[in-house]
């Protein structure tokens, strides 16, 4: 019941993000209604990291503790993690076709959520291959921790990676302080994300529930 | 010796002495490293100045091919023949398996490293004489961070299923920074530059190669475990 409720929550505040990023925030003056997307691109980000950072929590607590409890969050949280890392390329891509006139370019952030992305889709791999949940929650947990260590050394080796090659950053000068509103809608949706976060979570973690419970009968 | 070292001398040796008298994984790797080049050198043409520009980048792929295949290979000889009872029966810290596995693979890698990187010079006419000190220190550095992951995700995956195709896909997104940053240091140092204008590199494989050795020791008794 309390779940349900958080579902309607989070239908609520994305309804109100969209409202407050269409209507509120004012249109951005270089790259026009496009812009826009940046509602759903950075909240997304932003949720992904927190859902990466719960894999770890979850890897660790499972390791520490052997309780089911932990595995089934780690396990929730990275597909949802891989969801979120998945919006925010495809939302990229799309912000980026008109603004930089490219779907996609090596740039450093780009390619370090694209990495991401990968190991965490291959911790999902692993997680479908090995059947004794034992062992999967194991196996996964080590995977979740080494993937978590790797993001500042990807972070920093695709930023000097990028600055080797050419000086300048292809998104021209610096960009300047973030107005008011902008920010205001930012937050919003951010809001809106996390909470939307958190109802998923609940529910795959109530499925993964169910499942333990099924294959343990 | 103390205990420690001496159970991972043990692991080291015994994998050495198996390799050396079967040869099973440095002959097929010796032959894989020849082919890879072949392959190169036709996915790019005859253009010479082309497969220079590209070298640095076509040695560490070779490297981490060769390497899937190895490294993915050493925990099978304990699978295959039944003695994983004998690892988990190991009294102690079990991390001393891994460092004596990781040892056996930096070993492995090295010398199917020394080889390719002398064919390389051979077949596509590069002088590495001049650079084999700092060329050494690059790879000393990459081969400790692959082995590092790559000893642990094999003992992973040596009891999965779909052991070929898993062992890949978790390693390789893994050594992303490990593959940027050694080709970067491999440019450098081809290109004749002193060694120091490559350190923040090497500073950055260092600190990756101590954090996937730290990870390793603490996490493999969770995957040895029965």
């Amino acid at each position: 019941m309390r779940t349900r409720a958080l579902g309607w929550l989070a239908g609520l505040a994305l309804l109100a993000g969209l409202a407050v990023a269409f209507g509120y925030a004012p249109r951005e003056a270089a790259q026009g209604n496009v812009q826009r997307i940046m509602y759903l691109h950075v909240p997304s980000i932003l949720t992904a990291y927190l859902a990466f950072g719960l894999v770890l929590l979850g890897s660790i607590g499972y390791l520490a503790t052997r309780g089911k409890a932990w595995d089934r969050l780690a396990a929730s949280a990275a597909e949802l993690g891989v969801l979120f890392t998945g919006v925010t390329i495809v939302t990229g891509s799309i912000w980026g076709k008109p603004t930089w006139g490219t779907w996609w370019t090596w740039d450093a952030r780009l390619t370090s959520t694209a990495v991401l992305f990968l190991v965490y889709t291959g911790y999902l791999l692993l997680r479908g291959m090995v059947d004794e949940p034992e062992r999967r929650g194991r196996y996964a947990a080590v995977v979740g921790i080494v993937g978590a260590a790797n993001i500042p050394i990807v972070h920093f080796s695709v930023k000097w990676w990028r600055a080797l090659h050419q000086p300048s950053t292809i998104l021209g000068p610096e960009p300047s302080p973030i107005a008011a509103p902008i920010a205001t809608a930012l937050l919003v949706n951010w809001v809106a994300f996390t909470l939307l976060f958190v109802y998923f979570l609940a529910r795959r973690i109530e499925i993964a529930r169910l499942d333990d419970g099924a294959v343990d009968a | 010796m103390t205990a420690y070292g001496r159970r991972a001398w043990i692991v080291l040796w015994k994998d050495l002495l198996t390799e050396r008298r079967s040869k099973e994984s440095l002959n097929a790797l010796f032959f894989f490293s020849l082919l890879l080049l072949f392959l190169f050198q036709f996915a790019l043409g005859p253009d010479r100045e082309r497969l220079q520009a590209a070298l640095p980048g076509l040695l560490w792929l070779g490297f981490v091919l060769a390497g899937l295949l190895g490294l993915g290979r050493v925990f099978i000889a304990e699978r295959d023949n039944d003695c994983w009872e004998g690892l988990l029966l190991t009294p102690g810290d079990k991390s001393a398996i891994y460092l004596g596995k990781l040892l056996a693979n930096f070993v492995l890698m090295t010398v199917v490293e020394v080889v390719l990187v002398g064919l390389f010079g051979v077949f596509y006419n590069v002088d590495l004489w001049g650079v084999l000190g700092p060329l050494a220190v690059v790879l000393f550095l990459g081969t400790v961070g692959l082995s590092a992951v790559g000893t642990l995700f094999a003992a992973m995956t040596a009891q999965v299923r779909a052991r070929e195709l898993l062992f890949p896909v978790l390693l390789l997104p893994v050594q992303v920074p490990v593959l940027l940053a050694t080709v970067s240091a491999t440019q450098i140092v081809l290109g004749g530059q002193p060694l120091a204008e490559a350190a923040s590199w090497l500073k950055l494989l260092a600190g990756a190669d101590v954090v996937y050795l730290v990870i390793g020791l603490l996490t493999f008794e969770f995957i040895l475990d029965a």
